[in-house]
């Protein structure tokens, strides 16, 4: 107990802020690890992962580590040789999504995981267990250019661009390697088409807008808050088997200089072009059919405001249960899983709050625990420095143990916090995908809506139609004018019924969508899940076990004092 | 009881062998919670368990409340000028706690260790006041109680007027300003500067003890909210995966009922030994205060006595008739400054005896708390490394099916 060994306190100094003890070289510790001061930083920039478990399982994977309690260590496939002692997870790196590198774990358990996110070798992209398609993104670089003369304010305004370095062996991208400008606006241009394209789909939500944070924050933080975020969000695109062939992305990431798809902004003039048409429609000046093209798209998007009256009606006449519609939602199924969607969507939000709480809790705790280590230290210096007596020393020993211990402890709260962030994260990333599940299920409803709209249309222009041909044969040798009516009618007929067909189309495709995307959702998210869940508890067992030896060892050097008190 | 404060003066607790070995054990227990309203106070149960000729033994009984306690504390400290006298624990309390079963505990914690101290100081031990405090009927005590005008009726403003006080003239003494009545001892210079370091690092240390309580309780909370979300988030999903969830959330239920465990026994075992250690410094602060007192008492003493002595030699000389009145005088004068003398003498006597005894016991003291708080922390972490290492098999038998 007495006056072993200073090394703590030649590196000691005063230490008053958390960096000083970072930078703490404790006794046994042979790395300084540079850990997290601001957990939320730690947050990975690792998509939703869609492998399946077999490739990712830490504990089937064949990573060497060495029990060095128990010689006779169960082996790593779980089968237990003897069920006395557990397996020691003290010892491994918990990585379960470096699948890629099984073979890097490390003995060494103090190992900080920022190595992980800023592994070259960490796949980014998700590997589908089947195939070997690879494709990685990167967005880095802002830089603030210059728009032209095109804006009101004189002198121009100044925006930002990032680059974008996408690297794959994807076929449908013509080269392995190549990099392109975008700025903001271009994502969002990106996002709305890829909306109107993919109809039914589950597309990952783009990066907000953060209109009021862009004026708020410092310039600095803000664009590399949104540096992050997009890059988040093109990798989430790229983990998309459908998304990522898609010609939107493709352009998005190949073509150099201005973004070659049609902006917002254009479709907002398509909305002026409809405001202005509108009034001839009403007059019955030009023709108030929808023209077949038009019908793939929602009503909304589009320029027809006609349309989107007309529809607007069908859809309070189908509230009100006035006429039963024609084609009604009779898919139970579909009708249960969006209820299902619904719940999940509750609970996820309610898991992904508490989850968030709980980091904060871990967090606060190695803090806390760091700071009674330091303030411990501080005091074992000042009892050493002022020692008259022999009790003063042994104390000061006692404190010395409990501090070093306290510290390190401080440590492994920080490093399973930050690795807990990671695996908790996957609940946040399926809230946001939940946004997704909604948008694509409304693409659904309205598009039931357009073939309602034109199913009911229809049968009144029918009516019509009947009416007419009644009361001109009432006549004898035809109502000339009454004839061209029906001529007219039969035509609007017939577009209306190619209009028919292709919404009913439409429809079915995207219900098809729908499907094999919530089959697709169940079955990654339910893997994802699961991993996360491992994940979670192999970190925790591993830490605990760590700080319960730290622990044990200052019991032990304190078990002098113990007496039948205890 | 607490066996640990033994010392190794004689009052062993051997209920055994009565005859042999003189002992003086004391407990306190049984709070219970009298009166009504703003006059509810805790009365507590004093058992004393002697062998020594001048008390009731070998067991007696009594109810005492806490201004019973500091009555005998405030005796004690008029008394025993130079020890240190053991601390209680706070007066005062945030209303919303006072009577709450946790506090309850502590206080009596502290009481008992309090009691106990007493009981086993070479010296305090033979206390007439001592004896009075657990041998009186209760009426005795609570006129004795009232009576108490005693040197600390001051109100604690006045407690810590006399702290600064000694503090002021430490750091004068440090910053070499010249002041009259004050002992230029750098030996004893050095432990006040000690004494008052010391209760800063021990202050700092006691908050970060109390806020890991926090961080403990509050870790339980959000383990028992992120379970029960799991729990829901698995009855949502269903099949293998929303049973692997039901399973996290229970386990994380159960973690959270051992946190709230740890937080009470790091309280107990860990942040009030600390909390105590400050107390016993504040105590010495308060000896320092007095030896400071005494010494002052001694110079102005010894100054008059020179005066006066200067003034009988005059008297002398010329004859006058006041001299067998200055003589007189003189003598009794004399005879204050030697008893003065005689008391800082024992004063610095005692503090030497006493920083000894102190730091010997808090190094036990402390020991045994470490020992307490290590332990604990092993338990716990141990646990939950059980608690969670359960569900990776199940998690297993999930992502199989």
């Amino acid at each position: 107990m007495m006056g072993s060994d200073n090394q703590v306190f030649e590196e000691a100094h005063v230490y008053a802020s958390r960096e000083e003890m970072e930078n703490l070289v404790l006794d046994d510790d042979n790395s300084s690890s540079k850990s997290f001061s601001n957990y939320r930083s730690a947050t990975s920039l690792s998509p939703p992962i869609l492998v399946t478990p077999a490739d990712s399982d830490p504990l089937l994977a064949p990573p060497p580590y060495r029990d060095l309690r128990n010689p006779n260590a169960p082996d790593n496939n779980g089968n237990n040789q003897s069920y006395i002692e557990p397996p020691s997870y003290a010892d491994v790196i918990f990585r379960p999504f470096d699948e890629t590198n099984p073979a890097v774990n490390e003995i060494n358990g103090v190992e900080s995981s920022n190595q992980f996110v800023d592994s070259p070798h960490s796949s980014t992209s998700p590997v589908s267990s089947t195939s070997s398609d690879y494709i990685k993104i990167t967005v880095s670089n802002p830089q603030k250019e210059q728009e032209m003369s095109n804006s009101l304010v004189p002198g121009g305004n100044t925006y930002v661009t990032y680059l974008i370095t996408t690297r794959t062996n994807i076929p449908e991208f013509n080269g392995s390697e190549f990099s392109v400008r975008r700025r903001f606006r271009d994502v969002v241009t990106l996002a709305d088409r890829l909306a109107e394209s993919y109809r039914g789909f589950f597309i990952p939500p783009r990066p907000d807008k953060n209109v009021v944070e862009s004026q708020v924050m410092q310039k600095q933080e803000f664009v590399e808050q949104r540096r992050v975020a997009l890059e988040k969000y093109l990798r989430r695109l790229a983990a998309h088997l459908v998304i990522r062939k898609s010609d939107e992305f493709k352009l998005f990431l190949q073509v150099q200089g201005k973004l070659p798809l049609p902006t917002s902004t254009d479709m907002a003039s398509r909305m002026l072009d409809g405001a202005v048409k509108l009034p001839k429609q009403l007059f019955g000046e030009s023709t108030a059919l929808v023209a077949p093209q038009e019908v793939g798209q929602p009503a909304k998007g589009g320029r027809d405001l006609l349309r989107l009256f007309k529809e607007l009606k069908q859809s309070v006449s189908n509230d009100w249960g006035g006429s039963k519609p024609p084609v009604i939602e009779e898919d139970k199924e579909f009708l249960e899983n969006k209820e299902r969607m619904s719940d999940l969507e509750l609970q996820l939000s309610n898991a992904s709050q508490q989850a968030e709480a709980l980091v904060k809790a871990q967090q606060d705790m190695g803090e806390t625990m760091g700071e009674l280590g330091l303030a411990f230290i501080k005091l074992t210096k000042f009892e050493n420095e002022e020692a008259l007596y022999n009790s003063q020393r042994a104390r000061a020993a006692d404190m010395k143990n409990v501090a070093t211990a306290a510290v390190k402890a401080s440590r492994f709260y920080r490093e399973l916090n930050a690795q807990t962030v990671k695996h908790l994260d996957t609940l946040h990333e399926y809230l946001g995908l939940m946004l997704a599940v909604r948008s694509a299920f409304t693409d659904r409803s309205s598009a039931l809506l357009t073939v309602q709209t034109l199913l009911s249309e229809l049968s009144s222009l029918q009516m019509r139609a009947e009416k007419l041909e009644a009361a001109s044969s009432k006549i004898f040798g035809g109502d000339k004018s009454r004839i061209r009516k029906i001529e007219e009618l039969k035509e609007t007929i017939r577009v209306t019924e190619d209009a028919k067909s292709v919404a009913i189309n439409e429809y079915e495709r995207i219900k098809e969508n729908n499907r094999t995307e919530l089959e697709r959702l169940d079955k990654e998210r339910r893997a994802d899940f699961l991993n996360m869940l491992k994940g979670f508890v192999v970190n925790q067992v591993g830490y605990a076990e760590k700080i319960a030896n730290v622990w044990a060892k200052v019991a032990e050097e304190t078990s002098g004092y113990a007496n039948e008190n205890s | 009881m607490i066996n640990t404060q033994r010392s190794a003066s004689g009052s062993s607790q051997s209920p055994r062998s009565p005859s042999s070995q003189p002992y003086l054990s004391v407990s306190v227990t049984d709070p219970v919670k009298l009166g009504n309203g703003v006059q509810a106070y805790i009365s507590y149960r004093v058992i004393t368990k002697t062998n020594f000729p001048e008390y009731q033994g070998p067991e007696k009984i009594v109810i005492r409340r806490y201004s019973d306690f500091v009555w005998l504390r405030d005796r004690l400290f008029e008394k025993y000028k130079g020890i240190f006298i053991p601390p209680l624990p706070e007066k005062s309390a945030v209303e919303k706690f006072r009577f709450s079963a946790e506090f309850i505990e502590m206080r009596r914690q502290g009481l008992d260790l309090f009691v106990n101290r007493i009981a086993s100081h070479p010296e305090l031990q033979q206390s007439e006041d001592l004896k009075t405090f657990l041998q009186a009927d209760e009426e005795t005590m609570e006129r004795l109680r009232s009576q108490d005008t005693g040197y600390f009726k001051k109100k604690p403003a006045d407690l810590m007027q006399i702290f600064k006080d000694v503090q002021s003239k430490v750091s004068d003494v440090v910053l070499g300003k010249e002041k009259p009545v004050e002992e230029s001892n750098p030996e004893y210079e050095k432990l006040k500067h000690y004494i008052f370091e010391l209760e800063n690092h021990l202050a700092e240390a006691q908050k970060h003890a109390y806020r890991l309580v926090k961080r403990h309780r509050e870790l339980g909370e959000s383990l028992s909210d992120f379970g029960k979300a799991a729990k829901l988030l698995g009855a949502c999903e269903g099949d293998a995966l929303g049973k692997a969830f039901s399973e996290l959330g229970m386990k994380s239920e159960a973690l959270s009922v051992k946190l709230q465990r740890e937080a009470h026994q790091l309280l107990m075992n860990f942040e009030e030994p600390l909390k105590d250690y400050v107390r016993a410094v504040q105590s010495i602060k308060a000896t320092i205060a007095e030896r400071a007192n005494a010494f002052r008492q001694q110079c102005e003493l010894a100054e008059t006595m020179k005066l006066k002595e200067i003034n009988l030699d005059k008297l002398m000389l010329t004859r006058s008739d006041k001299v067998g009145e200055a003589e007189i005088e003189y003598k009794e004068l004399k005879a204050e400054s030697e008893d003065s003398t005689r008391r800082f003498e024992t004063i610095v006597r005692l503090m030497n005896e006493e920083i000894v005894r102190f730091q010997e016991q808090k190094t036990l003291d402390m020991g045994i708390a470490f020992h307490n708080f290590s332990k604990g922390q092993a338990r716990l972490a141990s646990s939950i490394a059980d608690a969670w290492r359960t569900l990776l098999p199940k998690l297993e038998a999930c992502s199989s099916s």
